[in-house]
């Protein structure tokens, strides 16, 4: 199985094998040179290790898209992070075989004092482009984010949509291999989401792969076809897109029904507990 | 299609030349955030240094006995050297931690922000040479002779050293910065030492006078022990002396002995660069892994 893995190895767009990503935190930020010494004279530097995934395995196919899911602080993001290189894994390797564009936050390098015009290029830049292809995409830029009467203005005077509608623009007008999409689509109006969630759509018919994160199941559901599944750093289940996000929704809804029992539970032990003491000062009144 | 440029390995220094149109961008910011909006933009760049001069020509006129011809073009070409370097690698030491937001969203050699940073910063001394023009200008008038020659192109080779050896500098300092917050306090008082130890205000040829009296007086020639160690050991001002043989020693019917550049000086002045810049990528390139963490 796992030769047969390795010979195709060269046919995954993204091939992240046995990741495991470790962080050194530290008890207490020490950033200075004065602090670090006091802590190394008094022997205080300690660190305590937190595995933010562990053994992941994610093969990735050219046009597929794939949904990360799991609950708050499952390692999605670290996923994500180590995917566009921004982490380094402590064990294990990443492969990407071609451009990445990450939204992982939308507006990630626009400079406020700068103008639209500028932050375009700045960012097409930062994402590894020549001016000249930029120059190429440039009309088609401005177009889909409805910016052509605020492109000379400084986009501190811009509102939070229209600098979402920007970014948005720039990553994805670069037609990147791999697209990597972190629940940003919850900002701005409803018009420009629709607008974005068909724009991720084209891309992928033209065979753009999608990394997405997201908890809205529907959406996940309508843009992927593929699920990878995370709980506390580890792969709870991958495949197809419906039997992770079923198998998702299910252990979700259980668990919170569970939770909501429990909560019942105290809710009722806390009423009883009123109703006694209730029951003790009405007592204590009359005597 | 994306277009597929030649691959360099992750995290080595040449991948800047992947990103060389960022760096491109990012200087042009740099340059247009510094003049935009500013009532006087360039007139500043030049009034800054022309003022400092004034004012230190002044003071140091009447503090020392010796003379130093022309000084005036004397004081301001090695202060703007000075002031090149420092104000290139102080920049740089924030580049890392001033791009926070950007490093934790997105892969990007690390590298191109010091190295936005130092090289806007020789824009910025190219930019304030006009002072030193208006200086010239104003003494050719007044000595009735033209001081500017064909020696003056000779600066380029001397901007190139200054160059790299603050790359190295810089980028060693900007990858501390990320760890240590409070390296920015030590440079400047590291600075600060180094601006005294470069023969800005004074001459290394005072120290030869001196030292020539401490020989004849029979003790040990301190002041020429001195004298060497800031010709041999400080690059700064190895950078500024060849900067002043190009500028200020053309001026002069006799040039002192101790303004005279040799192929000794240039090659100590590469040799510094060269290993300056070398330790810096070192570091930097073993250190930058551990950046997301910490920033």
């Amino acid at each position: 199985m796992a030769n047969t893995e390795k010979d195709n190895a060269s046919q995954y767009i993204v091939d992240v094998d046995n990741v495991t990503v470790r962080f050194n935190k530290a008890n207490q930020k020490v950033d200075n040179l004065k602090e670090y010494f006091v802590r190394l004279v008094r022997r205080q530097l300690m660190f305590q290790e937190f595995i933010a995934l562990k053994d992941v395995n994610l093969k990735i196919k050219k046009g597929e898209a794939w949904a990360i899911i799991g609950t708050n602080g499952s390692g999605k993001s670290t996923l994500l992070k180590v995917i566009s290189r921004i982490l380094k894994p402590y064990k294990g390797s990443v492969k990407v075989n071609g451009s990445i564009a990450s939204l992982i936050e939308l507006g990630a390098g626009i400079d406020p004092r700068l103008t639209a015009r500028e932050n375009i290029y700045l960012n097409g830049c930062i994402l590894g482009h020549t001016k000249q292809y930029i120059d190429e995409r440039f009309d088609a830029i401005v177009e889909f984010s409805e910016l052509e009467d605020f492109l000379d203005s400084p986009v501190q005077n811009f509102s939070s949509g229209m600098k979402s509608r920007l970014g948005f623009s720039v990553a994805t007008m670069m037609e990147p291999d791999v697209l990597i999409v972190d629940e940003v689509l919850s900002v701005g109006d409803v018009l420009f989401r629709k607008k974005c969630i068909n724009r991720m759509n084209e891309m992928l018919s033209h065979g753009t792969t999608l990394l997405f994160v997201s908890h809205n199941m529907t959406t996940v559901k309508s843009m992927c076809n593929k699920a990878i599944w995370l709980n506390k750093g580890e792969v709870v289940m991958q495949g197809d897109i419906d039997d992770v996000c079923d198998e998702y929704t299910t252990t979700i809804e259980a668990k919170k029904a569970k939770e909501k029992a429990e909560k019942l539970k105290k809710q009722r032990a806390l009423d009883a507990e009123a109703k006694a003491i209730a029951k003790k000062r009405a007592t204590e009144k009359k005597q | 299609m994306a277009t597929k440029p030649r691959q360099y390995k992750e995290g080595s220094f040449f991948e800047v030349f992947r990103y060389k149109d960022l760096l491109v961008q990012l200087v042009k910011r740099d340059i247009k955030l510094k003049y935009r909006r500013s009532f006087l933009g360039y007139v500043w760049s030049i009034l800054n240094p022309l003022l400092i001069m004034i004012i230190m020509a002044i003071v140091f006129s009447f503090l020392f006995r010796r003379e130093i011809a022309l000084f005036p073009i004397y004081l301001l070409a090695g202060r703007s050297m000075f002031e090149f370097i420092n104000t290139a690698v102080s920049k740089a030491l924030g580049a890392i931690t001033d791009n926070t937001s950007l490093l934790k969203k997105t892969y990007v050699s690390k590298f191109m922000f010091p190295l936005a940073k130092i090289t806007s910063s020789m824009v910025d001394f190219v930019f304030s040479m006009g002072a030193l023009v208006v200086v010239m200008i104003v003494f050719s008038i007044a000595e009735g002779r033209v001081l500017f020659s064909f020696w003056n192109f000779g600066i380029f080779i001397v901007v190139i050293e200054a160059y790299i050896f603050a790359m190295g500098l810089g980028f060693l300092m900007a990858q501390l910065h990320v760890f240590f917050r409070d390296i920015r306090y030590i440079y400047n008082a590291f600075s600060t030492m180094v601006l005294y130890c470069s023969a800005i205000f004074y001459d290394v040829g005072m120290f030869l006078e001196k030292a020539k009296e401490q020989v004849a007086a029979g003790s040990a020639p301190l002041a020429l022990y001195l004298a060497n160690f800031i010709e041999y050991c400080n690059p700064f001002y190895i950078y500024i002396k060849q900067f002043r043989f190009f500028i200020w020693a053309p001026t002069l019917d006799t040039v002192p002995q101790w303004a005279v550049v040799t192929p000794i000086d240039f090659l100590l002045g590469f040799g510094y660069a060269i290993l300056m810049f070398i330790i810096g990528v070192f570091f930097f390139r073993r250190s930058q892994d551990k950046f997301i963490l910490y920033i």
